[in-house]
């Protein structure tokens, strides 16, 4: 029998519904008083100086490359999780050379420095 | 008609057990946290402060909704919701009590009885990081946007040890059905000691509870709003009850973690003395009922750690997550193999 998936899709819509509606009743029960200095970026108090949509490290980009990359991996190694005892020592062996290749990666992105913060 | 009402009946209940639990999870962080702090804590509204928390809610529905005028509307509006709904929906798949047989009909205890609830529940977590990092990048504030990168850069790499801790949990079950991971663990070795997979997988348990507080972004992790560093982080440009939102979706978000934990490593709902094979009503809120007091112990947890250790450098937590979790999970897995198959 294949499960039904609806609840989860309700559940799902349940919860937007609940956070659209605090929105709404936040936005209709609160005060508007539109005040140039209240609306701006705050900055500490003081006036912002330029904008925030400027360069930022670029080391936050590499690990998200690399969670892309071994989050894929983990994900490989679920279906061999669950199945290792009945594919027994080849599969093991397998399963091996994979994190093998995948520990080398790592060890490979430590030694270029791209796990290093300062 | 009658298959439309249970499922929605389960909807029901678990959302009003999650977000009902938000605020007295509020109310108990603050009084703990005056506990171990030796103070007071909060204890004039309503009997020793009881009533705390919805003079908080009251006061937050009433506050002025600021939009400020440089933002990106679209995802400056969408972050509050995105940033509870995944957590909350994770609950979808986690089973809470044992099933229950009800005028004739088998019921199980969790609002999708998935068989591959696992793979959905790592679908839905690497969600989760969305509402922060939109959050952080619409406000339009250097603030915001460094704490929404730091807390993105943080959530996603500590991903990957808590899937890692998984896939070994995954080994020890050889399912990807969450019921049947706590069926399992409701049996006994040698008839005392609950067979909970913290006995079976202690490195993968701790693997996940370390990962587990970088997820939820709590002290020792709180990184992403550290107060002195960025006035807040992601939520500085948030007032009312969008940033309110964003401290539900924290609380949340703690208690899914804690009820995973609950369900992969603490034996889920069952309990000695619950006869796991049972489907009588009363044995099935006792589930229930051991299921919340877990769940509960593990959250007092996170708060007694939050008030006890002090914050981690950026640097200390990316080196703990990348360069000892991960390859001590990987570790992990390989000896989990080696034991399995031999």
């Amino acid at each position: 029998m294949v499960p039904s998936f609806w609840p989860i899709l309700a559940y799902a819509g349940f919860l937007v519904g609940l956070g659209g509606a605090i929105l709404l009743i936040s936005h209709l029960l609160g005060p508007r008083r539109h005040q140039r200095a209240k609306h701006d970026t705050y900055e500490c108090g003081v006036a912002p100086v330029g904008t925030a949509r400027e360069r930022f490290p670029v080391r936050f980009y590499l690990v998200a490359i690399l969670f892309v990359l071994f989050d894929i991996e983990t994900v490989f190694l679920v279906p061999w999780a669950v199945t290792y005892r009945r594919l027994g020592v080849p599969g093991l062996i397998e399963m091996f050379s994979f994190i093998a290749v995948l520990g080398i990666g790592l060890y490979y992105v430590w030694r270029r420095g791209a796990l290093e913060w300062d | 008609m009658y298959a439309f009402l249970i499922p929605l009946l389960k909807i029901v209940v678990v959302m009003a057990g999650l977000f009902g639990a938000v605020p007295v999870l509020v109310y108990f962080e603050r009084r703990i946290a005056a506990f171990i702090q030796d103070r007071l804590g909060p204890n004039r509204v309503g009997p020793m402060g009881l009533f705390q928390p919805l003079a908080d809610a009251i006061k937050m529905i009433f506050k002025e909704d600021i939009v400020p005028d440089h933002v990106d509307r679209v995802l400056y509006v969408l972050a509050p919701v995105l940033a509870f709904v995944p957590p909350a929906l994770a609950f979808a798949v986690i089973p809470f009590g044992h099933p229950i047989r009800l005028l004739g009909d088998r019921i199980d205890l969790a609002i999708a009885p998935a068989g591959m609830g696992v793979l959905f529940l790592l679908a839905v977590g690497s969600t989760s990081v969305y509402g922060i990092a939109f959050g952080g990048w619409a406000s339009n504030n250097k603030f915001s946007l460094l704490g929404g990168l730091r807390s993105s850069a943080q959530m996603i790499s500590y991903e990957i040890p808590l899937v890692l801790a998984l896939v070994a949990v995954l080994m020890t079950a050889g399912t990807l059905d969450l019921g049947r991971i706590v069926a399992q663990q409701a049996e006994f070795h040698l008839g005392i000691l609950p067979a909970w997979n913290l006995f079976h997988q202690p490195i993968a348990f701790l693997i996940f509870f370390i990962a587990a507080f970088a997820e939820t972004n709590r002290l020792p992790f709180d990184l992403p709003e550290c107060e002195p560093e960025l006035i807040g982080g992601y939520h500085t440009e948030y007032s009312s009850m969008k940033f309110a939102m964003f401290m539900m979706g924290e609380y949340v978000a703690m208690i899914s973690m804690s009820a995973l934990l609950v369900t992969f490593f603490l034996g889920g709902w069952s309990f000695p003395g619950i006869d796991p094979t049972s489907t009588a009503l009363l044995s099935g809120i006792a589930s229930v009922v051991a299921f919340a007091a877990k769940v509960a112990a593990v959250l007092f947890v996170f708060m007694w750690v939050r008030w006890t250790l002090p914050r981690f450098r950026y640097d200390q937590l990316m080196n703990l997550g990348w360069k000892v979790l991960i390859p001590l999970a990987l570790l992990n897995i390989m000896a989990t193999g080696v034991v399995g198959v031999a």
